[in-house]
């Protein structure tokens, strides 16, 4: 077997969602070859090129796709490549991480090869067997892909996490190659432009992969409320998060979303603060390791998941919380 | 300018769902189905953009078993101008719903195409790109915002992606899904709901559209996935946080 992996690289590293693909990867079969597909322009593709190189033991290959095209992630060109690429290669895999850039290129691209792609796989149980959840994470299914090569997928990175050791072997560096971009030109590609980016503040550790995890919901009843719990995620070192109603609401922007269709989330502690536990909230932080929930109504469905589970006013608790925790290592 | 949109049947969002205890699937017999809310987001900006000027029609597409008559009389109550309803009764995957959709756009022609960015059901998350890719079209998934330039036949869209909101311009043609926050979908009332009963709505199999529904795909089984077991109820902020620090060893 040998599988690509689309890779998703920032300030010249490689995104650890990246590292978790080549993990599930890695587990497609034995004797798998994996190579790492970046795109991008400039210093930065080339930085990120070589942390690709030795990101992770399972890394066979580095293929480098360096063209202005590519200056910002966009579907077509992504799509385009990676049926080119595929074209050449003839990989019996295709796995990219269920992120924004991996659903919104990987179908595209499966298209393009006439073949069924397989969305937020969470576990493999052989080179054609997988399993995803569907119903918002209340039944979970699986599948057999029958069709031809590539089999491809998006794979949700909490199910496939990243062995401590993998990060520092330095050991095999694998060999960089660049992918010749000269058949890739066609008119349509012009056809969408990246016009902006807002991001958020970007001080606090990534909602994806945060040790911890503390989140509001309706229950917080305004954006002013709302930073206390930004205050004791501070204290703890953790990740803001937030339901839909909180989000809704507009007490905070839609990037800090956990849920079926905002972020899945599994840190080692997540805390819930006036989070009633809506099934699709539920689905988007189920496999968090500890589950603390605070609110005011007992009967609250969050308490059937949580580990601990406290009954109370959270404009008293979070306050008490802030002052008595310890302050992180 | 026609705007195609897409809607699906589905188990409505408010159901608690089951398993069925041979695992091939969720009961749906006896079970409320309505349109899949990303549906609806997808159904009314099209509508809105109708009612701005800037579009002449909406054609409302569904597919799948006789029953999907009754979503499309929804969208068509909703206001969508009629549907077309693609008949069939094997399950459909994403890819086979993505080429008949490229038919249907091969005869109706449409400047723009509207889909919910998933389905409730499957969750898959993948048609729109697929029709986008099988068009060569330009693509703008996880819509929030959509600006319509007329005269230079551009979209311009709003994304919500990891990390924050990415705003792309598109050429027209173009493929676009709808996230969450795009809009406040409205309601059918019922001189509407009146109404749409004589509205028309044309029926294709696949086999007329010439498109061959294979799968490349299997479901093995459909299981509830494991219960996570309640934990403890604690009394005061001082327990709790002697639980964190010596049980669970987290903080």
């Amino acid at each position: 077997a040998s599988t690509l992996v689309l890779a998703e690289h920032e300030n010249g590293s490689i995104k650890a969602q990246t590292v978790s693909a080549v993990v599930a990867a890695k587990s497609l079969s034995e004797d798998n070859s994996v190579s790492l597909l970046l795109a991008g322009s400039g210093q930065s593709l080339k930085d990120a090129a070589k942390h690709a190189a030795s990101c992770h033991p399972s890394v066979s290959q580095v293929l480098v796709a360096d063209s202005d095209k590519f200056e910002y992630p966009i579907a077509e060109p992504w799509a385009k490549l990676v049926q080119m690429i595929q074209q050449s290669g003839e990989y019996s895999h295709i796995v990219s991480a269920s992120s924004s850039f991996g659903k919104n290129v990987l179908p595209r691209a499966a298209a393009l090869l006439d073949v069924s792609p397989i969305t937020d796989v969470i576990e493999i149980s052989s080179s054609s067997q997988f399993v995803r959840p569907i119903y918002a994470g209340n039944a979970l299914c699986t599948v057999r892909y029958t069709g031809a090569n590539p089999c491809m997928l998006t794979i949700r990175p909490t199910s496939f996490p990243i062995p401590p050791s993998s990060a520092d072997s330095k050991c095999n560096e694998a060999p960089i190659s660049e992918v010749d971009l000269s058949t890739l030109d066609e008119d349509y590609l012009g056809k969408s432009r990246y016009v902006g980016h807002t991001s958020q503040d970007a001080e606090r550790p990534d909602l994806g992969s945060a040790r911890v995890v503390v989140t509001g919901g309706r229950g917080l009843k305004s954006a002013e409320n709302f930073k206390m719990v930004e205050k004791l995620a501070e204290k703890l070192g953790a990740a803001v998060g937030a339901t839909r109603a909180a989000v809704d609401a507009g007490f905070v922007p839609n990037d800090l979303q956990v849920g079926q269709t905002g972020k899945i989330v599994a840190p080692e502690l997540y805390l819930a603060f006036g989070v009633s536990g809506a099934i699709q909230h539920i689905a988007g932080m189920r496999d968090s390791k500890v589950i603390v929930a605070v609110n005011r109504d007992a009967d609250a469905p969050i308490f059937q998941v949580a580990d601990y589970g406290l009954v109370g006013d959270l404009f008293e608790v979070i306050p008490e919380l802030i002052e008595k925790i310890p302050e992180k290592k | 300018m026609k705007i195609m949109v897409a809607i699906k049947r589905v188990v409505d969002y408010a159901v608690k769902i089951r398993v069925k205890p041979d695992k091939t699937g969720v009961e749906t017999n006896n079970v409320k189905m309505s349109m899949n809310p990303f549906c609806e987001i997808a159904l009314e900006e099209a509508l809105k953009i109708r009612e701005a000027g800037l579009a002449s029609e909406v054609v409302a597409v569904s597919m799948g078993p006789p029953q999907c008559v009754d979503t499309l009389r929804t969208g068509l109550a909703m206001g969508a101008d009629r549907g077309i309803h693609v008949e069939a009764t094997t399950g459909l995957y994403p890819l086979n719903v993505a080429k008949i959709f490229k038919r249907l756009v091969e005869l109706e022609n449409p400047g723009l195409i509207f889909l919910g960015k998933q389905a409730i059901d499957d969750d898959c998350n993948q048609t729109g790109q697929m029709v986008a890719g099988l068009l060569r079209w330009p693509q703008a998934t996880f819509a929030s915002k959509v600006v319509l330039d007329k005269e230079k036949q551009v979209a311009t869209v709003e994304r919500e992606v990891d990390g924050g909101l990415e705003t792309l311009s598109l050429d027209l043609p173009a493929v676009i899904t709808t996230d969450l926050r795009l809009n406040q979908p409205r309601y059918a009332t019922l001189p509407n709901i009146m109404k749409a009963k004589s509205k028309v709505i044309k029926k294709y199999t696949p086999q007329e559209l010439n498109v061959d529904i294979r799968s490349d795909l299997e479901v093995v089984q459909v299981i509830e996935p494991p219960k996570r077991k309640a934990g403890v109820i604690v009394s005061s902020v001082d327990e709790l946080i002697d639980k964190l620090k010596n049980e669970a060893h987290v903080i």
